[in-house]
């Protein structure tokens, strides 16, 4: 039984997990939420070593410095651009850790008569915990374009899901009948095939929603090791995250205008073979660095659709100066944030803060959509799949029904691009070939170093 | 009748509603820390690493419980030392721009 006075303190930690996620909801107070949060991580681990009566005490502090080095090593190397990718992966681990969990207290129960819920409780972990493990590490391989980005789906792919549904189901009978390791394995198996196909029809533009998703599974799963383990504090952390996470999936859902069901399984029913992988050779107008710089300098109105290309090219400081330039000729300026814009909902803020862009110049685009009208230039950096007016205009493609800035709307459109190739999504852009756009190709970085020259010579 | 899985599902139930709560008004500015920093919490899982590892009976098990002790480590640390670092650019003194002739939209 564990001490009052421990059970307290769980409670504490539960308290600064829920002020925690509070605290993350507002620009703020999120940094302090954050601490908040770690500060009850840090409680939680300091009561476990008090009240419980470990071995093997070296061994234990020797894992956990040594997965505290990698995770604070991944999260100081990561660019801010691979944001996702680390959110992932962290995520994975959390998830396989869950499910290890799960595997050595049952081997502990085995033999024993074990409560029913406790066996059940232990299936869920294992099964779900798999899926999000596997699932997280298909949603890196994805993002880190070690694979194709396009959904992958194959005949015979709903028989087999069902099948690996059929299967886990099966299972979890059979180790809350006869509990056995042999069973737990099996789940596991089973789950982390489960999370493999759960991933594959995903297309790279709606990873991130997976990620989130996955994020709650991983949370539930904890809950469920919470009861197994009696222990009230990884219950309600974990259903925290479970719950707040299923939210947040829903909330990016919505922002991108789809059902998650769609996200997930669109692909089955044919809905994006429309993505074009070939470059189309219709004719395009194309300007240089100098031309680009007499609109811009020129116009009063100039509003900034930017995108993970400009984040790759780390073009956003240089992309900064030239805002601040064309600001100082009186020049109005405002960048377009896209809830999606970048490779997952809000990774944009992160990026252009990362280059110390003013948070006042940053308008969501519920703020910023009606004022493309009056813009004189629209620039988008970088972006593609948030300006394609296919969203509105081509049901069937991956993006229809995803809200759009009508950068087309703008007077003159400036799109940077490196190539003709299509966006993440992976279908072409109509707003390329409108007479109203002009092009400037090249390396954005490059690019935008040329045309902050320019404009200081036209300013001079 | 044995009420203490009763007692666990009202937690559990409770706990659905306040992580719903909490964060129904987050801006979609903040969806990627959010996303970390929920991301971090579960790695409280690492509590539970450290009981099943400090119980471990046999060399193979004790194997195991330390795998998950690490990777839950990993999750835990990690997640919040890349939240903060992504909610420090965010919340970084910036040096107020001038806006000279920045008329309201009146075209």
């Amino acid at each position: 039984m564990t001490p009052a006075w421990a059970q307290l303190g769980y409670l504490a930690a539960a308290v600064c997990f829920i002020v925690a996620l509070k605290g993350l909801s507002s620009p703020k107070t999120a940094r302090r939420g954050n601490l908040i949060g770690a500060a009850g991580a840090v409680l939680a681990c300091v009561i476990v070593f008090l009240v419980s009566d470990l071995n093997h005490l070296l061994p234990i502090l020797a894992a956990m410095a040594a997965g505290t080095a990698v995770g604070v090593l991944g999260a100081y190397r990561v660019q801010m651009t691979q944001m996702p990718q680390l959110v992932a992966l962290f995520n994975g681990v959390g998830g396989g850790a869950a499910a290890i969990v799960a595997i050595v207290e049952l081997s502990e129960l085995v033999g024993g008569p074990a409560p029913v819920f406790d066996l059940i409780a232990a299936a869920f972990t294992i099964v779900v915990g798999s899926v999000s493990f596997a699932g997280s590490v298909v949603t890196f391989l994805k993002l880190q374009e070690l694979m194709t980005t396009r959904p992958i789906v194959f005949a015979g792919y709903p028989i087999l899901y069902g099948l690996g549904l059929l299967a886990a189901v099966a299972f979890s009978v059979g180790l809350v009948l006869a509990p056995s390791l042999l069973f737990a394995v099996l789940l596991a198996a089973v789950g982390a095939g489960l999370g493999v196909l759960l991933v594959l029809p995903v297309g790279g533009a709606d990873v991130p929603i997976v990620i989130s998703l996955l994020n709650a599974f991983t949370g539930l799963t904890v809950a469920a090791s919470g009861y197994l383990l009696e222990n009230v504090l990884l219950l309600v952390a974990g259903t925290l995250v479970g719950s707040a996470g299923t939210l947040l999936t829903r909330l990016m859902a919505v922002a991108m205008g789809r059902s998650l069901i769609n996200i997930l399984f669109g692909a089955l029913k044919g809905g994006s073979t429309l993505g074009a992988t070939t470059v189309s050779d219709r004719p395009v107008k194309s300007a240089g660095p100098t031309d680009v710089a007499i609109l811009l300098a020129y116009a009063q109105r100039v509003i900034i659709v930017p995108g993970y290309g400009l984040a790759v090219a780390q073009a956003q400081h240089t992309l900064r100066q030239l805002v601040d330039l064309l600001i100082e000729r009186g020049v109005e300026v405002d960048y377009a944030i896209h809830p999606v814009a970048g490779r997952m909902p809000g990774h944009m803020n992160v990026l252009l803060a990362e280059a110390q862009v003013p948070y006042e110049q940053l308008k969501e685009m519920d703020e910023i959509d009606s004022e493309f009208k009056q813009a004189d230039v629209a620039l988008v950096v970088g972006a593609n799949d948030v300006v394609n007016p296919a969203a509105e205009t081509t049901p069937g493609a991956p993006i229809y029904g995803m809200p759009i800035l009508h950068a087309n709307q703008a007077r003159q459109v400036v799109f940077m691009k490196r190539s003709m190739r299509p966006g993440f999504a992976g279908i072409e852009n109509e707003l390329l070939y409108e007479p109203t756009t002009t092009l400037l190709f090249g390396d954005a970085k490059d690019t935008m170093s040329k045309l902050l020259a320019e404009l200081k010579a036209l300013t001079v | 009748m044995n009420t203490e899985p009763i007692i666990w599902l009202t937690i559990f139930v409770l706990a659905v509603f306040v992580g719903v709560e909490v964060i129904s008004k987050v801006s979609s500015t903040l969806h990627t820390p959010l996303m970390s920093g929920a991301n971090a919490i579960h790695g409280v899982i690492l509590i539970g690493a450290i009981l099943v590892a400090g119980s471990a009976q046999s060399p193979a098990i004790l194997v195991l419980g330390l795998i998950a002790v690490i990777l839950a480590s990993i999750n835990m640390v990690g997640g919040f030392v890349v939240t903060d670092r992504m909610l420090v650019m965010f919340s970084r003194p910036r040096k107020a721009l001038e806006k000279p002739g920045r008329p309201e939209l009146d075209r």
